[in-house]
């Protein structure tokens, strides 16, 4: 059974535990500059959110690369950079719609997450259950919940 | 190690940068940040220094945790001599600007002399130089912050700096990071402008590597950790409410400063505490706290972030200020409302916005208003040149108020020199209500003894974060100890000072020390730095760092007869609530913290003391 990484903003407080965690667990060292995951402020609206790769099921990153660096990892579903194969030509970097794959200067591969194998050191760091990883056929099971609960007048519905 | 082990040395007047070798000899007897700092500066500097002369020095300096998984590992400290006090100053920071020094590969920067024109510090990595900051000069921290981002085209820079307050020589000016984070007491924000300097931008994208032992560090971070969510302040309290949680509580106590500490109890507490900001408005029907939010590193997440109702006076046709930004914490809520009889929250957190906008104090700044509105009462100062009518409870005077002296406009230069000078300008100066030139935050001595002897001995003036015995004295951390009387508070003031020092100089924030003791934070330090950071080792070494800033304030020119409070509260009892009929006993206090200390009746340190301490 396949896990995807759950955001939900309205639970982040910016603390950044996740980008240190995601430095640490692929670079062991605590670094911002090189997380797979940012958390973006908006400040005049009050927000932190966190964003990621979704993982997309059609890859526009794993097809747009020449030499075929990016594989499909069976166990997770996780789109993994093989930095042995990978050329640091960027052309995934302007095919990824979303931004998640990003060069990286200092070994000339790009890089994204990879879920960690199938734990992620995000989730794992996240104080508030911002970020999560659950079951990917259930993603929404949080936000059904939350919505069940406000219907306080099924019998009548 | 975990130090990043480089300094950066800036000359102002030269307009040179230079990087040095951290001094390890010294890392290891004071850690980082407050400690280590001021050892550089107190070894660097004249103690009788003019605060405001191109001879004194300001340094930024983060700690060995600054920049690391653990809990709160964010901060950092600006440490000169205080503009507004004369007296060593250090004031620590949040945000995520400290974090962002670490990984740009620093320790700390000092600065020295004095630019000849404006300028701006940028750090990339290993690169440091000076800029022109002709284009920034004038505009607030707000402007300032974006400013400089587009110019470099890196949004992803951090940003210390000062606005208009530190620039116009207000004596409590504040150095503002990530637009919302403060370094804020004792006017080292003024420093920063005597200087010329207007901002330090950073980007540092090497990151923090040379833990000691990188598996001991994750397992005594993560147990920390949940020592924080496990505790019921730092798991629920503090996230939920804000250290505004203590608006009523302290009311209740009879200890919350009110009018400028003619009453101990505020009949509009209720008005302006964490649950007002949690209550739709009967206004826009929207509350005043929109989220919580965190610090780098920070698994508590106290902070504030406010609007301000749209309708409210006083933003009419200012929708600059419609956003959402840091709103009030106690001290602030405290210093803008009670300590003026004001209750209107919307009035408060704008002012409050405009004290971070401009880098302005709000506490002293609340409470020299407060000493405004008592000599206005007295007819000292008339509305003809305060150009308001001022009495207590105004929410126009309020924010009339602030906006003139954040930039230095009218009587506003005046509330500028912080209520010591004004009040003994005006011929009352037994009206300021401060210590050593700083005014106090929001615990009254008379209901909180234990507050009165840690005011009275702190390095800085009065302040709250040099030894918070309210955690003990109120909320029974560690454990419970009577406010009402004076026995046993030497002991415990300086037991909290001492501490307080040490978690000020690993880089992690002070509110841990609601959950956490020094057994918690030495794992964290010895599996980052170095195994001789034991327990034992580290009371020692807050002892030393609090000897340290005490010899310095002594040379500076401070003697025992500064360790005092103002006669109102040595003389005029508390009128209601539990402490009624107590004046503060501090005299009773003080003899046995000069023993505790190893001081002799001057407040000295002994020859015994400095050789036991290593200084």
């Amino acid at each position: 059974m396949q896990k995807s990484l759950h955001i939900n903003p309205d639970k982040c407080t910016g603390c950044l535990q996740c980008e240190m965690a995601c430095s640490y667990e692929n670079y062991g060292v605590f670094n911002p500059a090189k997380s797979r995951i940012k958390v973006f402020d908006f400040h005049e609206a009050g927000r932190k959110v966190p964003y990621t790769c979704t993982q997309c099921a059609e890859a526009w990153c794993l097809h747009a690369c020449p030499v075929e660096a990016i594989k499909v990892d069976a166990a997770t579903g996780a789109k993994m950079v093989m930095d042995d194969v990978c050329v640091g030509c960027k052309v995934c970097t302007i095919a990824c719609p979303f931004g998640t794959v990003n060069y990286v200067q200092d070994t000339g591969k790009v890089q994204k997450c990879d879920l960690c194998g199938g734990d992620p050191a995000c989730a794992t760091a996240c104080p508030t259950g911002a970020i999560t990883y659950v079951d990917a056929d259930w993603t929404g099971l949080e936000r059904m919940k939350q919505w069940a609960g406000k219907l306080d007048n099924q019998a009548s519905a | 190690m975990a130090w990043a082990g480089k300094i950066l040395r800036v000359n102002l007047t030269a307009g040179t940068c230079k990087s040095e070798p951290l001094n390890m000899k010294w890392a290891r007897d004071y850690i980082g940040q407050r400690g280590l700092a001021t050892k550089y500066y107190t070894e660097e500097v004249d103690a009788k220094v003019d605060p405001l002369s191109p001879d004194n020095k300001i340094i930024w300096a983060t700690g060995p945790l600054t920049g690391t998984m653990a809990s709160t590992g964010g901060r950092y400290s600006v440490i000169t001599k205080g503009a507004l006090t004369g007296a060593i100053a250090c004031s620590n920071s949040g945000g995520y600007w400290g974090a962002e020094l670490k990984m740009a590969g620093w320790d700390m920067i000092i600065f020295e002399g004095k630019s000849a024109k404006p300028v701006y510090l940028v750090i990339e990595n290993d690169k440091a130089e000076l800029h022109d900051a002709a284009f920034i000069w004038g505009k607030s921290v707000w402007e300032t912050e974006p400013a400089i981002k587009a110019k470099h085209q890196e949004p992803q820079m951090r940003v210390s700096s000062i606005g208009r307050a530190g620039e116009t020589g207000c004596l409590y000016a504040a150095v503002v990071n990530d637009l919302h984070r403060a370094a804020g007491r004792s006017g080292v924000g003024t420093v920063m402008g005597s200087k010329n300097l207007k901002a330090i931008a950073v980007r540092g994208t090497l990151g923090v590597g040379n833990i000691r032992d990188f598996k001991a560090f994750m397992q005594a971070t993560v147990a920390a950790k949940k020592v924080l969510h496990d505790n019921a302040v730092t798991g629920q309290g503090l996230p939920t409410y804000g250290t505004q949680v203590l608006m009523n509580v302290i009311n209740t106590m009879g200890a919350l400063p009110t009018r400028n500490h003619r009453d101990v109890e505020f009949e509009g507490a209720k008005d302006i505490s964490a649950e007002a900001m949690h209550e739709p408005r009967k206004s826009d029907g929207k509350a005043n706290l929109v989220t919580n939010q965190a610090c780098f590193g920070c698994t508590i997440a106290c902070g504030r972030i406010s609007k301000i109702d749209e309708k409210h006076f006083t933003v009419v046709n200012k929708p600059q200020y419609f956003g959402a930004s840091g709103g009030l914490e106690y001290e602030a809520a405290w210093a803008l409302g009670a300590a003026n009889g004001v209750n209107d929250l919307e009035a408060l957190t704008y002012a409050n916005f405009i004290c971070n906008e401009q880098g302005m104090d709000p506490i002293s700044f609340g409470a020299t208003v407060g000493a405004v509105m008592e000599l206005y009462g007295m007819g000292v100062l008339t509305k003809a040149q305060l150009g308001i009518d001022a009495k207590f409870g105004s929410a126009e005077a309020l924010t009339h108020f602030v906006e003139i002296t954040v930039k230095g406009e009218g009587f506003g230069k005046e509330i500028a020199q912080g209520s010591k000078r004004l009040t003994a300008k005006y011929g009352h100066p037994d009206l300021s209500m401060s210590v050593k030139g700083q005014e106090f935050p929001a615990y009254d001595s008379r209901g909180i003894q234990g507050m009165g002897l840690a005011y009275a001995t702190s390095n800085r003036g009065a302040c709250h974060l040099r030894g918070y015995t309210v955690a003990s004295e109120v909320l029974g951390i560690p454990v419970k100890t009577d406010p009402l009387v004076t026995e046993g508070k030497a002991d415990l003031v300086k037991a909290f000072q001492d501490a307080t020092a040490v978690f000020d100089s690993a880089g992690v924030c002070v509110f841990t020390t609601f959950a956490w003791t020094l057994a918690d934070l030495a794992p964290q330090l010895a599996a980052a730095c170095s195994s001789e950071f034991t327990l034992e080792e580290l009371g020692k070494i807050g002892e030393r760092v609090w000897n340290m800033e005490r010899d310095f304030n002594n040379r500076a020119g401070f003697t025992g007869k500064d360790d005092s409070l103002p006669k109102r509260l040595m003389t005029e009892p508390a009128k209601t609530g539990p402490a009624k009929g107590l004046v503060s006993g501090l005299d009773k206090m003080l003899p046995d913290y000069y023993k505790a200390r190893g001081w002799d009746k001057e407040g000295r340190l002994t020859k015994e003391t400095k050789t036991r301490l290593g200084l």
